[in-house]
């Protein structure tokens, strides 16, 4: 292999690293303190009396209510998984904002990285057949 | 007996006439698109307002709630045994309204045969709730659920909403939007059999 496509290899391994480092880094940045930590979990929870709405940005009386609940919780000594768990077991997966990475609903954040691959290989294999071309020209 | 191709000329890639695109090229572009299109497709024909009930099956979750227009509590706990239908509902809702006369159909068929209604009001002014209630001389208990807890408990997108709890205290049925006594009584049947079978 020429020392370009070495390094046209090595630029598409970091890519992918970087993209895979992205797909699986821990989410939520989990504040320390108690607001934090309630903003935290709401804002990965979608209002159910709003369009598009995150419990953490909905004004309504409902999205309130739910925070409060949050907080309580935490209070209580739940941890933020749980908390999470208890709306899903009331509202369904429909109230989680990212749905949850496992089984088919990787494909949103594989088809990326699948895509950045190909797209990166194929750029690759382009770009090593042209200066043949240029030679025969 | 062979024909002979003529052979064609080796012309470079991207000299003289402009290239046909290969099958390989175009199959590079379909079939992505395809997929896309196909993925697309399906996620358009679902109903984004089609809700799921989680809770069917599960244990209805506990309250105790205070009555409306004052003095005591309504239960759930208490009422292990019976069948429940427990009715979200507020003054402010059109829908509520709409499904009244089908609730007070069926509570009046049900209540002596120890079915209990229990309407939880959800993001409402107990003044404007008493005077729903007065309007329609409703006379199953209501309750107010402070800081929605037990809307929020039982997953509650909006008003009006209807669960039907069996006697275990398992939920056998939801009903999003407003009821219609076909609908109710079936499922209140459906929980009486399940309690006269245990």
């Amino acid at each position: 292999m020429s020392g370009r496509g070495r390094l046209w290899l090595a630029l598409a391994a970091a890519v992918v690293v970087v993209a895979l480092a992205a797909v699986f880094a821990p989410g939520g940045r989990g504040g320390d303190t108690p607001d934090e930590r309630v903003r935290d979990i709401a804002s990965g929870l979608r209002c159910p009396v709003c369009q598009n709405l995150s419990v953490a940005d909905s004004p309504s009386r409902l999205a309130g209510e739910m925070r409060s609940e949050i907080e309580s919780q935490l209070e209580a000594g739940r941890t933020p998984d749980e908390v999470r768990a208890f709306f899903v077991e009331r509202y369904g997966e429909w109230v989680l904002l990212a749905p949850t990475r496992e089984g088919l609903n990787l494909l949103p954040w594989l088809v990326p990285v699948v895509g950045v691959v190909l797209g990166v290989g194929l750029w690759v294999y382009l770009l090593r057949r042209r200066p043949a071309r240029e030679e025969l020209a | 007996m062979r024909t002979e191709v003529p052979e064609r000329p080796d012309v470079p890639d991207g000299a003289g006439r402009p290239r046909r695109p290969s099958w390989r090229t175009l199959a590079l572009v379909l079939v992505p698109l395809a997929a896309f299109a196909l993925l697309l497709a399906a996620s358009l024909g679902r109903d984004p307002r089609a809700l799921p009930s989680e809770l069917v099956g599960d244990p209805a979750p506990a309250f105790a709630l205070p009555n409306l227009e004052g003095g005591g509590i309504v239960d759930l706990e208490a009422l292990r045994g019976q069948v429940v239908v427990v009715n979200f509902w507020a003054s402010w809702c059109l829908e509520c309204r709409d499904e009244h006369p089908a609730l007070d159909a069926a509570w009046s068929r049900y209540r002596e045969r120890g079915v209990v209604f229990v309407g939880v009001l959800f993001e409402d002014t107990i003044d404007d709730a008493l005077a729903f209630a007065g309007e329609f001389a409703t006379d199953w208990p209501l309750v107010d659920d402070p800081g929605s807890r037990t809307a929020i408990a039982y997953g509650v997108f909006g008003v009006p909403e209807t669960f039907v709890i069996g006697p275990d205290g398992s939920v056998t049925a939801k009903r999003v939007g407003p009821v219609d006594y076909t609908w109710l009584t079936a499922e209140i049947d459906e929980a009486l059999r399940a309690a006269e079978a245990a």
